[in-house]
């Protein structure tokens, strides 16, 4: 019977084991925190904040050639760039001239993530210069034609109407204009009678005017009868200068 | 003259053309060529045969023998000028001339070689500031009682008075023996003058003396009416605004103010009661013919409507009632006559370019410029003619070439005031109504547009 001791071994053995394991549980028990009481897991680390940015024109309008300040802040951001100059301070200014319209980016990176900020500037072209183009009396002078008349005539004869025409085309392409027809007579004849026939003919001009579209408050008429000649010669050709409507630009 | 000369012979008697007697008759005499008119005195009055004797002095020291030179010329000029004198020329004259009556030698005078039936004498003197003139007017071939004037004046001693003694003592012997009619010694006549740089209204004596400026505008002045009393000048002025019709009071020295119309305004004409102003206006778009009253401008009456310059009106200064003007209505300017309210328009003239309508004082003739042969190409002169009213029968009265326009009648009937350039220039002249005896008035710069006086 070599059996009995055996099986107190065995018991002793199966004992041992117990042991053991109820030791190793307790070891790893405590060796692994968990306590013998119940408490609930500790939150995690909260993320890192998200950066913040924000950007400004001013002024937010200009001509070309002037300049305007763009300011920016930003909070949390560790690489901020603003698009066509880089990398720029978390915040601050900087003047800027751009020659167009120009959206203005700023962007702002940092543990948190990215952040944009725009600012737009309106770049506008100034007119040209004045004194480049001739002015309106110049244009007057260039382009407006006076009606000539026959003998003791107020009719407006083809000539003169032809010219009449082509003052009334002109004039209407420059509404603003405003002007005196001054009748006028050759040095024949008697002052008294040719102020009448002055006035007759600066009124003639003045119909055709008005009748061929240009308003007939822009239009003043005055005779000179025969006081004012253009010339003093004695011929025909001096005459018939004389015997006109003389159109005169009113400043 | 010829048109003279052919008058002479067509009259029987030595009536004469420039006597102009407010009874004068008017016929037409058909000539060979032309029409024309007496314009004569219809009662046979002979041209007075005077002899104004150089007057004597009383005093010796400056200023008298000045004054007295300017007395003797003015007084002669005033009578030969007068229209109704045969004057005896100087050359004939006796030696000794009387300075009082009691020096008068009746025969010497009426005999020949002077044959003068009235002669004008006296004294002159200045002293202590003044000048005395003692004037009388015999009858030599009167020897019972030849006194027909005697007259005494003392004014400031200057030539202005000198002149003025002599323009008042001359008036006396021409109403005296012309008929009754006012001489127009003292008359003024009023033009337009450029020589201070621009036109403006002048004055001057009816002899061209005392030349002096009225306006000073500045702008275009033109056709300047003295009123009947005397006291303004109506007138028109070309300003940044246009033609309008201004009044200039002599007696206060600057313009009067009268409205303005609108359009072209000009050619005023006085009523003889000088309470209308007739002018032309275009104020409608056309000039037309207006009256308004001469003092307000109030009361704007149209008078004329046709299409075509109507300008120059001119009042019969002897009634009032009609209106002679000038219109382009058929083409080039003619006159006519029409009441003084606008109705019964007549056509005086039938062709040619006839403008500046003046009425006489007796209200039966018109004298108008008229340039008969008129256009481009056609050669000619512009003359005054004179017209009957009644029968429309003209005489031209000016000759040669040159232009004459503008002319005016004197008060009296007997003389023309008038513009011509026969000289060079535009200068005012004057002439008996018969055309004779010119006289040129002006001389400096250009001179147009004469009015004379009322009186």
């Amino acid at each position: 019977m070599a059996s009995s001791l055996a099986l107190e071994d065995e018991v002793k053995e199966n004992r041992l084991k117990w042991l053991i394991v109820i030791a190793s549980f307790a070891i790893l028990m405590t060796v692994s925190g968990c306590k013998k009481k119940e408490t609930p897991p500790p939150p995690p680390p909260p993320p890192p904040p998200a950066p913040t940015a924000s950007l400004s024109a001013n002024p937010s309008a200009i001509e070309r050639g002037q300049s305007t300040t763009l300011s920016w802040q930003t909070q949390n951001a560790t690489d901020v760039t603003l698009e066509g100059i880089g990398g720029v301070e978390p915040s601050g200014s900087r003047q800027v001239t751009p020659a167009d319209s120009t959206t203005y980016r700023l962007t702002a990176k940092g543990p948190g993530g990215t952040k944009d900020a725009t600012a737009r500037v309106t770049v506008t072209v100034p007119p040209p210069p004045v004194q480049a183009g001739p002015s309106d009396e110049q244009l007057f002078a260039q382009n407006i034609r006076d009606a000539y008349f026959d003998y003791d005539k107020y009719d407006v004869r083809p000539d003169a109407q032809q010219a009449l025409q082509a003052d009334a085309q002109f004039l209407a392409q420059h509404p603003s204009i405003r002007f005196t027809i001054e009748g006028h007579c050759d040095e024949r004849g008697s002052t008294e009678y040719n102020l009448g026939l002055g006035d007759n003919r600066a009124s003639a001009a003045k119909n055709f005017l008005v009748q061929n579209g240009v308003s007939a408050d822009r239009i003043k008429t005055i005779s000179y009868g025969k006081e004012k000649p253009f010339c003093t010669e004695s011929n025909e050709t001096c005459w018939q200068q004389n015997r006109r409507a003389h159109l005169v630009y009113q400043k | 003259m010829k048109v003279y000369n052919i008058v002479q012979r067509y009259l029987s008697m030595k009536r004469l053309f420039a006597v102009l007697l407010a009874s004068s008759l008017c016929a037409s005499a058909a000539a060979a060529q032309q029409d024309w008119i007496r314009t004569g005195t219809g009662l046979g009055v002979e041209k007075v045969r005077l002899a104004a004797a150089d007057f004597k002095p009383t005093t010796t020291e400056p200023p008298a023998p000045e004054l007295l030179k300017v007395f003797n010329d003015t007084l002669f000029a005033d009578l030969e000028n007068a229209g109704i004198f045969d004057m005896v020329s100087k050359s004939f004259y006796p030696l000794q001339v009387p300075g009082t009556p009691a020096e008068m030698n009746l025969g010497a005078w009426s005999n020949p070689p002077p044959n003068a039936s009235m002669v004008a004498f006296g004294n002159l003197g200045a002293a202590a500031g003044q000048v005395s003139v003692q004037g009388w007017l015999f009858d030599v071939k009167n020897a019972q009682s030849p006194q027909v004037l005697g007259k005494q004046y003392r004014e400031a001693a200057t030539t202005e008075n000198a002149r003025l003694i002599a323009h008042r003592f001359a008036n006396e012997i021409i109403f005296r023996l012309g008929g009754g009619i006012q001489g127009v010694a003292e008359s003024k006549i009023f033009f337009i003058s450029d020589r201070s740089g621009h036109k403006e209204v002048w004055e001057m004596d009816y002899d061209g003396a005392n030349q002096k400026q009225v306006t000073r505008l500045g702008e275009i002045s033109l056709s300047p009416r003295v009123s009947p009393d005397g006291s303004r000048v109506a007138f028109s002025a070309i300003g940044s605004g246009g033609s309008n019709i201004l009044m200039w009071s002599l007696e206060l020295n600057r313009l009067v103010t009268f409205p303005r119309f609108g359009g072209t305004n000009a050619s005023p004409a006085w009523s003889p009661d000088g309470k209308l102003i007739a002018f032309s206006s275009s104020r409608s778009g056309d000039p037309e013919l207006y009256v308004a009253d001469s003092a307000s401008g109030a009361g704007l009456k149209r008078l004329t409507n046709y299409r075509g310059t109507d300008i120059s009106p001119c009042f019969n200064p002897k009634s009032g009632a009609q209106i002679a003007f000038v219109s382009g209505r058929t083409g080039l300017p003619q006159i006519y006559v029409m009441d003084a309210d606008g109705a019964n328009l007549q056509r005086m003239t039938d062709g040619g370019y006839a403008v500046s309508p003046a009425w006489s004082p007796n209200g039966q003739f018109l004298l108008f410029a008229w340039f008969r042969k008129y256009g481009p190409g056609e050669p000619g002169a512009q003359d005054i003619y004179i017209m009957d009213v009644a029968s429309k029968q003209w005489v031209q009265l000016t000759t040669g070439a040159g232009r004459n326009d503008f002319p005016s009648w004197s008060p009296d009937g007997r003389h023309i005031v008038f513009q011509s350039n026969r000289s060079g220039s535009d200068q005012i002249w004057t002439m008996l109504a018969d055309g004779t005896n010119l006289h040129q008035l002006t001389t400096q710069g250009r001179n147009t547009m004469p009015n004379w006086s009322f009186r």
